[in-house]
């Protein structure tokens, strides 16, 4: 059996906007074993968005339990959350949120800074084997401007990776990107989970589910509808159906 | 967070920024180099003056006769003939803290040569009298102690006499010019002297025997004042309460009586002239203030300004483990980094501006280090507070609503 890195329990999450309280999350459930991968989806304002970003401790529960990789999230200090946040999660953006003017290779050192256990040259080490696992090893001194969107994503995977997390978290991660780099990302992906990488990415299209080994489905703040992909789709497959010439991207 | 890591990262994010790292540390420059450029002018300017004020004898001790009142009314001072010479005799024999004494004469006239003539102030006086008021003899020689005694009629002119008198190139010495139709022989003629500290013209005199002054030119028993050299600078508060003694005994005033001379030390006066240029560098002082709070404004508005815009950053900082304590430390690296190299350029500056101002208006600028000082740590103060308080409003966000920052 393998170890549970997600658990949660009636979980709530109210916002306050002026008057008006919007129930984002209203008492939800869930499990996530260690190397799944779940596809969240739903309408917007679904509340997707919201379980991620409580997920990542980027914000937190109103009410309600949250275990990350067995820990109470609920009792830990602000300090301690951003020590979870940085030992045990990663977290790609729609946006890539990388920093402007900074080469991928420092994009991808900059949560290592953040831990004083690692050191110089460790640092940098890693940060080259995360750009390796994401094929962008030649590109490690490129500005953001100098990539193309998808290689902006990969490095932003390679960020997620480097401080090797127990899960990594996506948000829309396709959201800005056309369809065959989207099919690419979702290849690196499938790639990082047969690795045994758990993965949990929110999405709204269909397809881009159907990557995943599991799919929830979000409404109204709560998951309607729970199952394992069958009809799955393997990245690597679709690529190879693709025409070339479109991946060829802007150089230098 | 290691300092080293924290370090890199201040360095790689001042970097990234290079344009708004350079317009924040110009504002800290021009405040800094203004301040210290504003004080080294007026404290050069005031030290100036100062020198011109001792060069004229730092140990130079005044007596004057005071105002004499008669039934009420004032008659003003050069009326008075409270002075006589037995006064300056009494002083050089007894004043210990005194090194020199000289009466002093005033009468003034037309003077003739030739076709040309002119008005000017004669000073009737002892030979002592160019020691004391360092004046000094360029062509020629000073009149002696014979020459005194006789009544001579020989003089020395000032130099804007020579040249209201003569023609360009002539040699007044050994000429004959005539004082109140008395001729006089010149026998020397005085160093330039240039204005005084209150724009007086120095050169505009003639010095001739003391008896002579008194006796032929202006039929007087009694004289205008007395100049002497206390025997050090440190010295002259002695000297003035030892002329003050001894005046009052040769007065024969009475204990209740009031002194009918004042005196007055050259340190004295240099003291009401510091108080005046002290004026003018709080002044120039105030003027550097103002920049200074300007400058201080343009670093506080970019800072807030930067944070603002970074905001995003931070978030994302947060979202990879930056704890609060973190960003927070790194924002107040970086504009701790951008204030000392600011203020060290503003300090080069400063002193450079001090020179070249210096140079521009003939004043030799003098940089003081507690302007240096003050200046360096108001910039360095205002830099860093203002790069920590918006840092510590960002660095306080949930890390989501930082991201989500527009």
């Amino acid at each position: 059996m393998e170890k549970t890195i997600i658990e949660i329990n009636a979980l709530r999450k109210n916002y306050h906007i002026g008057d008006v309280t919007v129930h984002a999350l209203r008492g939800v459930d869930l499990k996530i074993k260690e190397g799944e991968f779940v596809a969240i989806m739903g309408a917007s304002g679904s509340g997707k968005s919201t379980m991620l970003n409580i997920l990542g401790c980027l914000d937190k529960p109103t009410k309600g339990d949250y275990y990350l990789d067995g820990v109470d999230v609920k009792t830990l200090k602000k300090d301690e959350i951003a020590g979870l946040r940085n030992q045990k999660l990663g977290f790609v953006f729609q946006a890539y949120n990388l920093l402007p003017r900074t080469t991928a290779l420092e994009n991808v050192e900059l949560p290592l800074f953040y831990n004083n256990k690692v050191k110089a040259r460790e640092r940098k080490e890693r940060a080259i084997a995360a750009l390796e696992a994401v094929n962008l090893a030649d590109r490690m001194h490129h500005m953001p401007n100098q990539l193309s969107g998808g290689q902006q994503q990969r490095v932003a995977i390679a960020r997620s990776l480097v401080n090797n997390p127990v899960v990594i978290l996506a948000d829309e991660p396709t959201g800005n990107l056309d369809t065959r780099t989207s099919i690419e990302i979702m290849d690196l992906f499938q790639n990082l989970n047969e690795k045994g990488r758990t993965i949990v990415y929110v999405t709204h299209e269909l397809d881009i589910a159907r990557f995943a080994t599991r799919n929830l489905l979000f409404r109204d703040g709560l998951i309607v509808r729970e199952n394992a992909v069958t009809d799955r789709l393997f990245a690597r497959d679709i690529l190879k159906t693709l025409p070339v010439e479109i991946i060829e991207e802007i150089d230098e | 967070m290691s300092y080293k890591n924290l370090l890199i990262i201040a360095i790689r994010a001042l970097v990234r920024n290079k344009l708004r790292a350079i317009l924040t540390m110009l504002g800290i420059v021009i405040g800094v180099a203004s301040v210290i450029g504003m004080l080294a002018i007026g404290e050069g300017s005031k030290r100036s003056i100062r020198d011109e004020m001792s060069s004229m004898g730092t140990n130079l001790v005044m007596v004057m006769p005071n105002f004499q009142r008669r039934g009420g009314v004032s008659l003003g001072s050069s009326s008075s003939n409270a002075l006589k010479m037995s006064d300056v005799t009494a002083l050089r024999s007894e004043a210990v803290y005194l090194s020199a004494v000289s009466p002093e004469v005033r009468a003034s006239g037309q003077v003739i040569y030739g076709n040309k003539n002119t008005q000017t102030t004669m000073y009737g006086v002892s030979e002592e009298y160019l020691g004391v008021k360092k004046l000094t003899v360029s062509t020629g020689r000073i009149f002696n102690a014979n020459e005194v005694r006789s009544m001579a009629k020989v003089c020395l002119l000032g130099q804007t006499v020579v040249d209201n008198l003569f023609e360009a190139g002539e040699d007044p010495v050994g000429k004959t010019i005539r004082i109140k139709s008395l001729p006089f022989l010149v026998i020397g003629v005085l160093e330039d002297k240039g204005e005084s500290g209150m724009g007086q013209d120095q050169d505009d005199m003639i010095l001739a025997p003391y008896t002579t002054i008194q006796r032929r030119v202006a039929a007087i028993n009694y004289i205008s004042g007395i100049y002497a050299s206390a025997v050090s600078e440190d010295k002259s508060d002695n000297a003035l309460v030892e002329v003050e003694e001894i005046l009052r005994r040769t007065h024969k005033l009475k204990d209740a009586d009031e002194n009918n001379f004042r005196v007055m030390s050259q340190s004295e006066m240099i003291e009401t002239m510091s108080s005046i240029t002290d004026i003018l560098t709080y002044l120039l002082g105030a003027i550097a203030g103002i920049s200074l709070l300007v400058g201080g404004i343009g670093i506080m508005n970019i800072m807030f300004v930067s944070v603002t815009e970074r905001t995003r950053e931070i978030g994302l900082r947060m979202s990879i483990g930056g704890r609060g304590q973190d960003i927070l430390k790194q924002f107040l690296v970086e504009s701790m980094l951008l204030s000392i190299i600011g203020g060290l350029l503003g300090v080069v500056l400063g002193y450079i501006i001090a020179k070249v101002a210096g140079s521009l208006i003939n004043t030799e600028a003098f940089v003081k280090t507690q302007s240096v000082v003050l200046a360096f740590v108001v910039c360095f103060g205002i830099g860093v507070f203002f790069g920590w308080y918006p840092a510590r409003k960002a660095a306080s966000l949930n890390p989501i609503d930082a991201l989500r920052y527009e």
